[in-house]
């Protein structure tokens, strides 16, 4: 007895001793083999061919690699570039990221949302370009291209840490068809939310047809925040993070929660697909066939998920059927600013692994993929909103719903605050969502909804309740 | 000392001939578990501040966790899920299939056998790509077989599909381990009960079941531990809907890999160890009253 006393003392101290490793890093040189004639390097990405994003996934494999490698041949060096691309929930992706940034075996560019930078920088995952590669970061020609508000994606805490690959917008998309049976008109633009209702209770009359998809629970994770509470939030004329604090249970979070009630208590939404493991995918499904009147969505949906050709839930009458509308305030004029309408953007970054054993020639990659013309490959004949506004002149006039962003959209959106604790605070908006969505009232889900954020973030950061 | 050494391989041989097994017991076992222990008792986060320097809470973890409503929704769903898959669902449909089986024709008895290994030995992935088509709102085979679909089996009743899945999933072990006992069990005995007049029930209860004791400790102590730490639930309903069907695995992995937060995690983990080491210590107490 004593004896296994002994050992168990011993082994514990041992364990304490190990622990030492727990979350270390070392410094590294930023100008280590900088002459290396071998190089090899791994860009990773949510993407993947014949899946998610599948256009990025074909241009890393069929655009990047052969030109990369071709052009560092002339110049004498042998890369060979290896493209790590899952097409998965964004959640699943940021749990493989974050493990890959523990170990020696992550990608060197790897590409994360926007939103996750401020959690990896504090942690060390990710570190400033200007450290991890040198100075010669700031003389990129390419930062004057890119607009100071999708930069800021980057950024943490005023310095670089990665390059955007672009921004996007969020929007209520309808079916026309839907609409013209419902005897809703096809350029229809709500001003209040109170029409969005409205528009909801005519829809619920057609028979099979979800009226609206306002997403919702936890299931969904950062869309139920992105594309539900927050542009609802935002139409209130509060942000989620002001003058040091979060939202907490206030009126406007409870206004948020009411609508969530009306749609989903009063059958204008369907709860079971918000509670679904696959709910998300399922309503864009749903959507493509046919059975969902309004959506809310980032143009995402438009580019990726809808395409006729290379979407995840083809419609191929899209440029037909498809209809879109500013997100209006409450009402007019009580949106953030006294904006009439709202939205919210985001995008995703590329960032340097700190541990890349090339720095300068994952740098010299990062910068030929945000070059003009491999932006410009990217796009292929596509649209989308591009880090790079020289780019962006060209490619958005061809297509009326991202010139719609661009022109329409942008000026009133906004962005999430970059801080560490933003991913404790949207889960505990989404758990108040799927209160709801699971019965509860709107008044129970916001006093649920301030104890859970007390909890994850402290009182004295917490306003309001 | 010279009588306790019934191999005569010496002290000194002998730690040899058991070294090589403790060596890996510790490698794999000991130290992976004290390891857990240790980061139970810090705040160690898959990202943010504290994955660099995390700092040593003590039991303020534990604490919490015993506070923590998830928590306890996790440990009783855990229990519903071992009592209601393992205890009674494999238990008695393995026990059921072995005692219908014995006196089957060989062919039908192999087919049966067959199918119900399949279910047994199938990837869990595939497995819960066939259960999720089965069990689907609009095209599952479940709705189109009662003629009614529009039923979201896994959303509305997570918990009572998930004990029929796993059901399904690991009774061959006990129809198996089950087959065997039941060989052990002496014709004679089958025989004079069935001349005295006792019932197919009777039969089991007075005359097979004291023959078979043991492999019913046995069996249910192994798929006890193994149904408590599944993870294959999370295949079907990942948790959902909104914590329903979270057992104490999934919400360790949505704890540390969603919420990353791993310290928290690592506490939790360490509770369901002590919870199975409890289970397996309370098998073996009966066991031991037995013999």
């Amino acid at each position: 007895m004593m004896r296994g006393k002994v050992a168990l003392a011993a082994a514990v101290a041992g364990a304490l001793v190990l622990s030492g490793c727990l979350g270390q890093q070392e410094e590294a040189d930023s100008g280590r083999n900088a002459d290396a004639k071998d190089v090899t390097l791994t860009i990773t990405s949510n993407s993947v061919e014949g899946g998610k994003n599948e256009l990025g996934a074909k241009w890393v494999n069929d655009w990047v690699i052969p030109e990369f490698t071709k052009r560092q041949k002339d110049k004498g060096v042998n890369v060979t570039i290896r493209h790590d691309g899952v097409g998965v929930d964004d959640a699943d992706y940021k749990a493989k990221v974050a493990l890959d940034f523990g170990t020696d075996i992550g990608g060197d560019i790897v590409e994360i949302d926007g939103i996750w930078l401020g959690e990896f920088a504090q942690g060390g995952q990710v570190r400033p370009l200007e450290d991890v590669v040198g100075e010669e970061v700031d003389g990129w020609d390419g930062w004057e291209q890119i607009p100071d508000a999708v930069e800021a994606l980057g950024e943490f805490e005023g310095r670089r840490y990665g390059v955007p690959l672009g921004t996007d917008g969020r929007v209520i998309f309808f079916n026309k068809k839907l609409f013209a049976q419902a005897g809703l008109p096809a350029d229809w633009q709500p001003t209040s939310w109170e029409e969005i209702i409205s528009a909801a209770r005519k829809l619920k009359a057609l028979p099979g047809v979800i009226p609206l998809q306002l997403n919702a629970g936890t299931a969904m994770s950062e869309a139920t925040t992105m594309q539900g509470v927050l542009p609802l939030l935002a139409g209130t004329g509060s942000e989620i993070w002001a003058d040091g604090k979060w939202q907490g249970g206030t009126e406007d979070v409870r206004a948020v929660l009411d609508v969530y009630e009306q749609v989903y208590r009063g059958g204008l939404g369907d709860p079971v697909l918000q509670q679904e493991a696959k709910g998300r995918d399922r309503s864009f499904e749903l959507f493509a066939q046919n059975k969902v009147g309004m959506l809310l969505e980032s143009d995402y949906f438009w580019r990726s998920v809808v395409d006729p050709t290379t979407g995840v839930a083809k419609m191929a009458d899209r440029d037909t059927a498809v209809g879109w509308a500013k997100i209006p305030a409450m009402t007019s004029g009580s949106g953030v600013d006294g904006q009439d309408f709202v939205s919210m953007s985001g995008g995703s970054i590329r960032v340097i692994n700190p541990k890349t054993e090339f720095p300068q020639q994952a740098w010299e990659l990062l910068e030929f993929m945000n070059s003009a013309e491999a932006t410009k490959a990217r796009l292929g004949d596509t649209a989308q909103i591009t880090q790079r506004e020289d780019v962006n002149a060209e490619v958005l006039a061809g297509d009326p719903m991202l010139s719609f962003i661009a022109e329409e959209v942008l000026p009133l959106t906004r962005f999430r605050p970059g801080l560490a604790d933003y991913p404790k605070v949207s889960t505990a908006l989404q758990q108040a969502t799927a209160d709801i969505v699971a019965g509860s009232s709107a008044a129970e889900a916001t006093a649920g909804y301030q104890e859970a954020l007390v909890k994850a973030v402290g009182e004295d950061q917490v306003s309001g309740g | 000392m010279a009588s306790r050494d019934t191999a005569g391989l010496g002290v000194g041989r002998a730690v040899a001939f058991v070294s090589p097994a403790l060596l890996l017991i510790g490698v794999f076992l000991v130290f992976p578990a004290l390891w857990t222990i240790y980061i139970g008792i810090t705040d160690y986060a898959l990202t943010g501040p504290s994955s660099v320097a995390p700092s040593v809470v003590g039991l303020d973890n534990f604490v919490e966790a015993l506070d923590d409503a998830l928590f306890t929704n996790a440990l009783w769903l855990t229990v519903v899920f071992v009592l209601g898959s393992a205890v009674i669902g494999q238990n008695l449909l393995g026990f059921a299939l072995a005692w219908l089986l014995r006196g089957a024709r060989p062919a039908l008895r192999r087919v049966v056998e067959g199918l119900v290994l399949l279910s047994w030995i199938l990837p869990s992935v595939v497995v819960a790509y066939l259960w999720i088509a089965v069990l689907d709102r609009d095209g599952g085979t479940l709705g189109a077989l009662l003629g009614s679909p529009g039923t979201a089996w896994l959303v509305e009743y997570p918990m009572a599909s998930l004990v029929i899945f796993n059901t399904w999933r690991g009774t061959a072990f006990s129809m198996m381990l089950y087959g065997s006992a039941l060989a052990a069990v002496p014709p004679s005995q089958l025989e004079t009960a069935r001349t005295v007049g006792a019932s197919g029930w009777q039969t089991v209860r007075d005359v097979v079941f004291p023959h078979i004791r043991g492999h019913v400790l046995t069996n249910t102590l192994l798929i006890s531990l193994w149904t408590a730490n599944d993870f294959t639930p999370f295949l079907l309903t990942a948790g959902g809907p909104n914590h329903e069907s979270e057992t104490l695995p999934i919400f360790i992995y949505q704890q540390a890999i969603a919420s990353g937060r791993l310290g928290y995690a690592a506490a939790i983990s360490v509770l369901l160890l002590l919870v199975n080491l409890v289970v397996a210590a309370l098998y073996l107490l009966l066991l031991r009253r037995r013999s």
